[in-house]
């Protein structure tokens, strides 16, 4: 990555932690309802792999924890938060929720909260594009908890069997919500799991973007030269719990601290810093500035967006029935 | 008016459809090459070659989730599960993914995907193999599903579900693929709302959807000639959304009613329609309305056993015999 690039990606990722600590208070708060599963520890993978692929353009998808993903892709924080809020003008109309956001005009598929529900609904998203004939490809990101899922290996086969563009980025955050991978899974690393299938995959440290980047990028040209699938860990870790409710009592303050030690944002801002390319000064204006964003624009435009109306609880069930009227009806032209 | 089998009509519009739209795919297990289990995707192999139409691997939940995924953009995929007892394992992909996502997604994202599968218990499948499932799809919200009794139907509504920009799931039956039965030789959608009166009557509403729709006009011949009882029936082809109107039209004239499900009687059509009998036309009836259903039973394999936990015409007729005080 270019200098220039690497302070931009360090600004979207001061935003990304910012954001989602700012959900955390807004959760206290209750203005936050159900569940919600935040992303700080882990930017360096959605940032590092987008960086290589063409967001907006490359088809994505993922799980539960998927606010920062969507924004990645070009999702305007604001709605993403007002959806949160479940308000009108969030990005789901207030719909989905956390755990639901889309944005189909940047090609942010959604967040989907079944575990391991997005391979298949990805290796599809790889066959239309196979059908249609275009160079996007589909990056399918999940935890290494989703591996243990039956419709992997049923995508794995799929995805390989028929040559599909997919990018399967597999978020290796040790933890399936409170267990750890050890006391999950046979086999701790996940790249090892798709050779089964012939899918090339590769592994590296999540938490430098860097080296994400450049590992991120090979994989992307393998699958968008139309080789086939491509499986890529990335090794990292969730400082907050699973979700709101989880005192994190399966694991070590120690543990923690040892991961925070490298975290992704302080190791890109150190770097920069380094290489002259800014001050600390600047890094500090540069978090005062999106606090600034978040607070004055983002959490603003939330609160003050209107409510859904009751009389819409229903819409959006079923496709608009004028425009479905002839196969309703048998009326057909 | 073309005289073809039930199995030829679905093929029929998937044949027309596909050769329409080159995003119209079908996929499902041995549809292609061995030209499908019950033959409804016979020849198509041939002609659109393999990337549309796809021989899957055994992955039910796998390529209905990948069926839902390639609708999302725009392609619209047929899916055959072979057996319906088999798409347990495909209900988180066709509930949780295709049946939500219009929603969850504030109406971004839309699944007009169609699943087929053929139900209804054949000879002697045993458990696993002759489970009648409607009941199961028909409480799901942003799910359509429909059932065809006939080879028109079977033609009109695959080709109308298809068309749809929502997700259906068309529930056919293991012994009526060589049914045979008019079909129109120029193109035709059938409504994928509402009911067909299958037969005309004044005394007694039969109400039935699928398989259960002949026992219902059988038992409406029998009840005529040897009773003078004239049945009316109503082919429920609809059963997501059920048909209210055409229910209570019919109930409001004949003032009985009976429901004929191959399914087991609990939380399933003959509740929810007498539900809306309850709710749409108490006040029209003259007898409580009777349900005629399966034992809840896991299917046995023993021949005997097998037909005494299926009803059939006889057990119709019976039950409207109950309600005249003739039994």
């Amino acid at each position: 990555m270019k200098i220039d690039d690497k302070k931009r990606v360090l600004r979207e990722m001061v935003l990304h932690r910012r954001f989602e600590e700012r959900c955390y208070q807004a959760y206290i708060e209750r203005k936050i309802g159900g569940f919600l599963h935040l992303y700080p520890g882990q930017e360096a993978c959605c940032n590092g792999v987008m960086e290589a692929a063409r967001p907006g353009h490359d088809y994505v998808i993922t799980g539960y924890r998927d606010h920062v993903h969507a924004i990645k892709c070009g999702a305007d924080p604001k709605e993403v938060m007002a959806e949160l809020y479940g308000k009108e003008t969030g990005s789901s109309k207030g719909r989905g929720g956390s755990m639901h956001i889309f944005d189909t005009a940047h090609r942010f598929m959604g967040g989907y909260a079944l575990v391991g529900g997005p391979f298949p609904l990805a290796a599809g998203i790889a066959k239309a594009i196979q059908l249609k004939g275009g160079d996007e490809i589909a990056i399918c990101f999940l935890g290494d908890a989703a591996n243990n899922q039956g419709v992997f290996h049923e995508t794995m086969n799929m995805a390989a069997l028929w040559k599909l563009p997919v990018l399967f980025v597999c978020e290796n955050n040790l933890y399936g919500i409170g267990t750890s991978i050890e006391r999950s899974t046979a086999v701790v690393h996940q790249h090892k799991r798709v050779a089964a299938y012939n899918i090339p995959a590769d592994e590296c440290d999540g938490q430098d973007i860097d080296i994400v980047y450049e590992h991120a990028r090979k994989a992307v040209e393998h699958v968008r030269a139309g080789n086939g699938p491509f499986f890529l860990e990335l090794m990292t870790y969730r400082y907050r719990g699973h979700s709101m409710s989880d005192a994190r009592g399966y694991r070590s303050r120690e543990e923690e601290e040892t991961w925070k030690q490298r975290d992704p944002i302080l190791m890109l801002r150190d770097r920069l810093i380094t290489a002259g390319a800014m001050t600390m000064a600047d890094y500090e204006a540069l978090e005062k500035e999106t606090d600034a964003y978040i607070e004055n624009e983002v959490i603003k435009f939330s609160e003050e967006s209107p409510e859904p109306r009751v009389e819409d609880l229903e819409k959006y069930v079923f496709a608009e029935r004028e425009t479905q009227l002839p196969w309703l009806t048998g009326k057909a032209a | 008016m073309a005289n073809i089998m039930y199995w030829e009509a679905i093929q029929r519009a998937h044949d027309e459809e596909m050769a329409r739209d080159p995003l119209v795919i079908c996929m499902g297990e041995d549809i292609g090459v061995a030209g499908g289990t019950y033959k409804a995707t016979k020849g198509l192999y041939e002609k659109y070659g393999p990337l549309r139409v796809m021989d899957t691997p055994i992955s039910e939940g796998g390529f209905s989730g990948l069926a839902v995924g390639a609708s999302f953009l725009g392609v619209r995929p047929i899916v055959e599960i072979m057996s319906v007892n088999f798409a347990w394992l495909a209900m988180d992909q066709m509930f949780n993914s295709a049946a939500k996502v219009r929603y969850m997604s504030g109406g971004q994202l839309t699944a007009p995907c169609v699943f087929r599968s053929a139900g209804g218990a054949a000879h002697q499948l045993g458990a696993q193999h002759s489970a009648r499932m409607e009941k199961v799809f028909m409480g799901i919200a942003g799910l359509r599903v429909v059932t065809p009794s006939n080879p028109k139907q079977a033609y009109g509504l695959l080709k109308s579900a298809i068309r749809s920009d929502d997700p259906v799931f068309i529930n056919e039956h293991e012994l009526m693929y060589n049914m045979k039965g008019e079909v129109p030789d120029g193109e035709y959608f059938h409504p994928l709302e509402g009911s067909d009166i299958a037969r005309a009557g004044t005394d007694v509403t039969l109400l039935g959807y699928n398989i259960s729709v002949h026992w219902c006009l059988k038992a409406a011949e029998i009840l005529d000639k040897q009773y003078g009882i004239s049945a009316e029936v109503v082919d429920l082809y609809s059963l997501s959304p059920l048909d209210r109107a055409g229910i209570k039209k019919s109930v409001s004239k004949t003032h009985r009613a009976v429901v004929a499900e191959e399914d087991e009687a609990p939380v399933g059509v003959g509740s929810e329609v007498i539900a809306i009998i309850n709710e749409e036309c108490f006040f029209e009836l003259d007898a409580a309305p009777v349900r005629v259903h399966s034992a809840l039973v896991p299917q046995p394999y023993n021949h005997t056993l097998e037909k005494a936990a299926i009803p059939d015409h006889e057990d119709v007729v019976k039950a409207v015999l109950k309600l005249f005080g003739k039994a």
